[in-house]
């Protein structure tokens, strides 16, 4: 034992060298040099079988990803392009698998080198089951997740950069990729600039005014029911929270009927007492102003709800020595209410934001986008997302509804900043 | 002085009550008067009432009974698709969370960010390579493909949540049974899950709503009114004539409606605890 140690070798004929450079050449090589014949085996199937299960549809996708096909009517681009989408995700994962085979052949190796017994047949499989644990559990959800959340996205990312639409779709026609060019197109042409720059507009209006509102009103609403005078407060809450309980598209559908200006009770039955007619469908501006109201009164149960639980949480002490200091209420709301309750709350803040920001539905069910704008081709009322929708479902300009989807996107990844920043905060300060 | 604080209470007291008065009705109003125009005759919204002289079941009688009414259908086929939903995602992201949650592992903190991330995108951007990937599998105008979709998108939200209920979960709890000699699963399913119940309660509920709430989804996947759900269908109530179907669509949204409003007022507690600490705590 002691001799072997001392005649240890280095470079090429050092045995986790050499296992190392058996495992990067076939698969299994290295640990079959390294006794663990059953292993060795499995990877080595494994191996075989991907190569021969895949080669032919990795072959034809990657080269259709590059090309996106050559012949019209034959090949069909957007298949090609979905196949080398899929083809580029297999690959990873083969690679991770051979790069797992790898570090594996060279780990027993060094543990054979040092002399530690191979570990019996059972052992091993319970030291796989152990190290693998994690991972099984994750496999399901993660190729559920792989194709039906992110290979979609991937998708759009490709679209963009293709010139993919009404007139120029396959399988008459092969698309091919244009660069930036539909970006370009976007903040040039008229009537794109246009449609663009006022649909980002009252996307942001929207996002910020509409969000905005349900959060104060929820806030407010949670400290007045947390006042310690107020009685009957389990009944309070719940017809509060009734907004919430009821199926948004039910609501949306109902009080897109009461701003009808025929037959909508808003008109009708109320306004009429004042002798006033508003346009809500018909005219972009109050159509916006309904669309506000509408998202206020359904979406501050929610930040009510979350308030009001947080509130309950923050610590009474802390009121009772700002009043032993004298502090005024406002003070008390500003310095003490407000910080616990942001902080605590602030990651499902912004998902409320970007929840409205996509807020697809209520622009859609409302009115469908519309009134219509001339020199657009987007309703008053379309946010980026139901744009998207529209380019796609009805006008088929898939290029240019990808190339939307990526800005948006990146808007989205802003958002997402601040949530992995809040996230990180709370993980150093651990209190809550 | 005391006195003129105590009236000054008084006052502000009353114009809280006052004021959660007007909220009321703001919220109750549109909901009341759905209600009231689903029991108006007939189905002319220019004649109709708000405490109409012969209020009728006539609208809840014709989704019921009369044979071209798909509501039953509809009915049964957002249920199918809601309870599997709710079971598999439950199924789904509790191992996720549970991984992600007590184990360390290559990729680890990537994946949380991407659960992050991925959240805030909806199924909407991908929505054309859905549909066709959906084709080449043969699952279009199923309800089998509209399931698969929601259960994927539903990971990345619920996974972070649970996820975040795991971690308030004492990490003592599971060591000590690992010295007992409990395995993996062993500790997932006798002392996770089970001090989980509240979180997963919210996953289940959430998801089973979704379905009969989602009106996007089903309009690009289901084509065949015999395989449309609550929301899509009620949807083609009034999309094609609106103002003729109204009565008739508020009759449906209210079967709907009282359902999932009850059962999410009963669970509410569970829904708001549940909610605060998983995310916050992620």
């Amino acid at each position: 034992m002691a001799q072997k140690q001392e005649k240890r070798k280095t470079g090429l004929s050092q045995p986790r060298n050499i296992a190392t450079l058996l495992s990067v050449i076939v698969p299994g090589l290295g640990q079959l040099y390294n006794r663990r014949i059953l292993k060795g085996l499995i990877f080595l199937i494994v191996t075989i079988s991907f190569l021969v299960a895949t080669w032919d549809y990795l072959d034809i996708g990657i080269w259709g990803l590059f090309t996106l096909g050559t012949i019209p009517r034959e090949h069909h681009s957007i298949q090609l392009l979905l196949q080398g989408l899929i083809s580029l995700i297999v690959l990873f994962f083969g690679i991770i698998i051979y790069i797992y085979n790898i570090r594996d052949a060279r780990k027993d190796a060094i543990a054979r080198e040092e002399g530690r017994k191979k570990p019996s047949l059972l052992k091993g499989m319970l030291d796989f089951y152990d190290g693998g644990f994690p991972y099984f559990m994750i496999i399901p959800g993660l190729i559920m997740l792989v194709f039906i959340v992110v290979l979609p996205l991937l998708f759009m990312l490709a679209l963009a950069f293709t010139d993919y639409n009404q007139y120029n779709a396959p399988p008459r026609n092969l698309l091919s990729w244009v660069g930036f060019d539909n970006f370009v197109d976007l903040v040039n042409i008229g009537v794109w600039k246009d449609t663009f720059f006022s649909v980002f507009t009252w996307t942001i209006v929207w996002t910020v005014v509409a969000t905005t509102l349900q959060i104060v009103l929820g806030f407010f609403l949670a400290m007045l029911v947390n006042d310690k005078r107020v009685k009957f407060k389990r009944t309070i809450r719940t017809v509060l929270i009734l907004p919430w309980a009821v199926p948004a598209f039910v609501s949306i559908l109902i009080f897109s009927a009461l701003f009808n200006p025929t037959f909508g009770a808003i008109n009708r039955d109320i306004l009429s007492q004042f002798e006033i007619m508003i346009p809500w469908l018909s005219d972009p501006f109050w159509a916006k102003v309904a669309l506000i109201m509408i998202q206020t009164w359904l979406g501050f149960p929610f930040v009510f709800a979350l308030f009001t639980g947080v509130l309950q949480s923050v610590p009474a002490d802390m009121y009772e020595a700002a009043d032993v200091d004298g502090g005024s209420r406002w003070q008390k709301l500003r310095h003490i209410t407000l910080p616990h309750v942001l902080y605590a709350t602030a990651p499902l803040l912004i998902m409320q934001y970007a929840g409205n920001f996509n807020n697809f539905n209520i622009i859609y069910l409302f009115n469908e986008g519309n009134p219509a704008v001339r020199g657009q081709n987007a309703g008053g009322t379309d946010i980026l997302i139901s744009w998207v929708y529209k380019l796609t479902f009805e006008t088929n300009n898939y290029n240019m509804a990808a190339a939307i989807t990526i800005i948006m996107g990146l808007l989205v990844m802003g958002f997402a900043f601040f949530q992995f920043r809040k996230t990180a905060a709370f993980k150093e300060e651990g209190r809550y | 002085m005391a006195m003129r604080r105590k009236t000054k209470s008084k006052i502000e007291v009353a114009f809280i009550y006052i004021f959660f008065l007007i909220m009321f009705v703001i919220i109750g109003y549109p909901l009341f008067w759905a209600v009231m125009m689903s029991i108006n005759p007939g189905t002319n919204m220019l004649v109709t009432d708000l405490f109409p002289d012969s209020p009728t079941l006539e609208h809840y009688k014709w989704l019921f009974t009369d044979p071209n009414s798909d509501y039953l259908t509809w009915y049964k086929n957002s249920l199918f698709v809601a309870v599997l939903n709710a079971v598999g995602s439950v199924v789904i992201t509790s191992l996720i969370a549970y991984a992600f949650s007590r184990y360390k592992f290559i990729g680890r903190k990537y994946g949380l960010y991407m659960f992050l991330l991925l959240q805030m995108f909806p199924a909407l951007m991908g929505m054309v390579a859905l549909y066709i990937l959906l084709n080449t599998i043969g699952l279009t105008d199923s309800l089998w493909g509209l399931l698969i979709i929601y259960l994927g998108g539903q990971i990345p939200f619920n996974a972070w949540l649970v996820k975040g209920y795991f971690d308030t979960i004492p990490k003592e709890l599971d060591e000590a049974a690992k010295i007992d000699g409990a395995g993996h699963l062993r500790i997932f399913w006798t002392i996770m899950l089970p001090l989980a119940k509240p979180i997963l309660a919210v996953v289940a509920l959430f998801n089973f709503m979704a379905p009969f709430m989602d009106f996007l989804l089903p309009r690009i996947v289901l084509t065949s009114p015999e395989n449309y759900t609550l929301a899509l269908g009620l949807y083609n109530f009034i999309n094609d004539q609106f103002s003729t179907n109204f009565t008739r669509f508020a009759a449906g949204a209210i079967l709907i409606a009282l359902p999932i409003a009850l059962v999410f007022l009963v669970l509410q507690r569970y829904l708001i605890s549940g909610l605060t600490s998983g995310a916050t705590k992620g």
